[in-house]
């Protein structure tokens, strides 16, 4: 598979990263590369195999609904870039 | 006397509880080691005061009668564990200044069990690395010199490369390490020491920073055998914090280095001698069969047909879950942030300033595989691949007991070599990543040196929580293999 640079522009755009135009051909290259190596498994049958989701033979655990944790605004507030009046803030998002 | 930063966990513990000498002045000998050795870039913050507070606490418990079973033990904690109040940055720009108000269960679990913290270790960015090369705060050095160039530096392997580092340059007696797909197994093969990667849900991954979860787990690094049965068992147990840690008993793991491994079937890969494995390899690699042998094992060869495709199943299952993870990172709520005009150009800027090239390169191969119209071919083929591999595994393990394999396809290599191409640098872990898919166990020893002088790491794997078994043969190899060997001014 070989990735054009629209199709990295877009990849960067879904995963929310900010890439300058002169360094998607680089990337375009890069990603096509790894692309290529990973297709190696088209060759591997897998007719009927179940994905592996997880490792774990296990079933998710269920717990009590009740709140075991909070009350402690500060501390969750206290790694914020910007902060007020114990919320986060962010640029205004609607015009 | 044996230099007190030379001594084992082992000897250490037993020493402090005869008291030949205290938690404060081990903590001081290994304090002077950090500072001497700084240049090797191992630590990302150093935490001298806390361990020395921390250092008197554990020499009053000892009075008290009320210590731990790692107390008093100086040890490194890779900066990938939340450690609460002390920054914990996943060596990423973006968590710069991340000041964690919560421990995560492993760490937690050490202190106390007594061990005394140094600081917060050096590694890839978000532990996506093979060589400590990817960290924004700098690559390590291996303490280790070839004898052809000593002037030459080279990596320590990644992604625990700070960890493997400061524990074979006697700054910590032990560290904590994690692996997603050979993180602690190939830095501890590349630095001389041992490392094991436990059972996948064996420990917590509550507070670790989370880079593919379904792989993820954490293990100690350590100088021999038996610390790392001794670091084990206080970081395992059941969290009800993470979910796939898994509630069963944790065995006393140092009780299983009995030295008696008569009758135990190993079992040797055959698709673990590809073409071109070096020489040095093969060679380390039939001695410790003959080491087994001689201790009353019988070597048995296997198959394990979907090893060679372990490599491109690892590149697409980590990177997805990576992209997925690492969402988080949105300079809102801790990290950096770097304004933009709306909330989307506040991402995407952030995100552009704040990853490396190496976390943006998996971050878009990730967010790739798992678009819409290439999730099956991708993500779904993968998925299926990987329970392919692993039971390959689970077969084998009907006729052996324990697998013995090289840890990597070479001993450590030069700053700056092989970071062109990243599928070359991914190639490090070809012999660690089967048993990562496939959760099991795997354990790290130093078996030789090359020719010029570098250490070569063996691998034991084993069944699903059947460490024990892992950690008896281990403790046979290591006793054949003597390994005495240290690095520079060491």
């Amino acid at each position: 598979m070989s990735l054009d640079k629209a199709t990295v522009r877009a990849i960067a755009e879904l995963a929310r990263i900010e890439v300058k135009d002169e360094e998607l051909d680089h990337l375009a290259g890069e990603l096509s590369n790894i692309l290529t190596f990973v297709e190696q498994l088209s060759e591997v049958n897998t007719d009927g195999v179940m994905p592996m989701t997880s490792v774990a033979d296990i079933t998710a655990p269920l717990r009590a609904d009740v709140v075991t944790d909070g009350g402690y605004p500060e501390k969750v507030l206290a790694n914020a870039p910007e902060a007020a009046e114990g919320f986060f803030t962010v640029p205004k998002v609607v015009e | 006397m044996t230099q007190l930063t030379d001594l084992t966990l082992a000897e250490a513990r037993d020493r402090l509880t005869k008291g030949e000498f205290t938690a404060v002045e081990l903590t001081q000998a290994h304090l002077k080691v950090v500072e001497a050795k700084r240049s090797l870039n191992a630590f990302i913050v150093e935490t001298p005061d806390l361990a020395l507070d921390a250092a008197k606490a554990s020499d009053a418990r000892r009075q008290a009668g009320t210590n731990g079973s790692m107390d008093g033990l100086p040890i490194g904690i890779k900066d990938l564990f939340c450690t609460e109040g002390v920054q914990t940055t996943a060596a990423s720009h973006i968590l710069e200044g991340f000041k964690p108000p919560y421990e995560s269960t492993v760490s937690g679990k050490l202190k106390a069990a007594g061990a005394i913290s140094l600081g917060k270790l050096n590694l890839d960015e978000f532990a996506m690395g093979s060589s400590n090369q990817t960290s924004y705060f700098g690559a390590v050095e291996n303490p280790w010199k070839k004898t052809s160039d000593p002037k030459a530096k080279l990596v320590p392997g990644g992604s625990s490369g700070g960890s493997a580092a400061a524990v074979a340059a006697r700054m910590v007696m032990a560290a904590t390490g994690t692996d997603t797909g050979g993180s602690i197994r190939q830095p501890a093969a590349f630095c001389g020491i041992t490392g094991i990667k436990p059972t996948y849900g064996r420990c917590s991954r509550f507070g670790i920073v989370a880079f593919a979860s379904s792989l993820d787990q954490a293990g100690p690094m350590a100088r021999t055998v038996r610390d790392c049965a001794i670091m084990l068992g206080a970081m395992a147990g059941y969290d009800p914090k993470d979910s796939t840690s898994v509630n069963m008993a944790v065995p006393d793991f140092e009780k299983a280095l009995t030295g008696d491994i008569r009758g135990l079937k190993v079992g040797i890969p055959k698709e673990y001698r590809p073409d071109g494995l070096s020489d040095e390899v093969a060679k380390v690699w039939d001695q410790g069969i003959e080491w087994l042998k001689a201790a009353g094992a019988t070597p048995v060869e296997i198959s394990l047909p979907h090893t060679k495709y372990a490599l491109a199943t690892y590149y697409i299952i980590a990177p997805a879950e990576c992209s997925s993870n690492l969402a988080r990172y949105d300079g809102l709520r801790y990290g950096l942030r770097v304004p933009g005009k709306t909330l989307d150009d506040m991402y995407k800027k952030t995100r552009a300033a704040g990853f490396g090239a190496e976390v943006r390169r998996r971050i878009l191969i990730g967010t790739y595989v798992l678009s819409a119209g290439y999730y099956d071919a991708y993500y779904a083929k993968a998925q299926k691949v990987r329970r392919l591999i692993a039971e390959d595994f689970r077969k084998a393990f009907e006729s052996v007991d324990v697998i013995l394999t090289p840890t990597a396809p070479s001993a450590a290599f030069g700053q700056g070599e092989g970071s062109d191409d990243p599928v070359t640098m991914w190639l490090n872990d070809v012999f660690t990543i089967p048993t990562s898919m496939a959760g099991l166990p795997g354990l790290s020893l130093p078996a030789g040196l090359s020719a010029d002088g570098l250490p070569l790491g063996l691998q034991l794997i084993g069944r699903p929580f059947d460490e024990e078994t892992v950690f008896r043969v281990a403790g046979v190899m290591e006793t054949a293999a003597n390994f005495t060997a240290k690095p520079e001014g060491v």
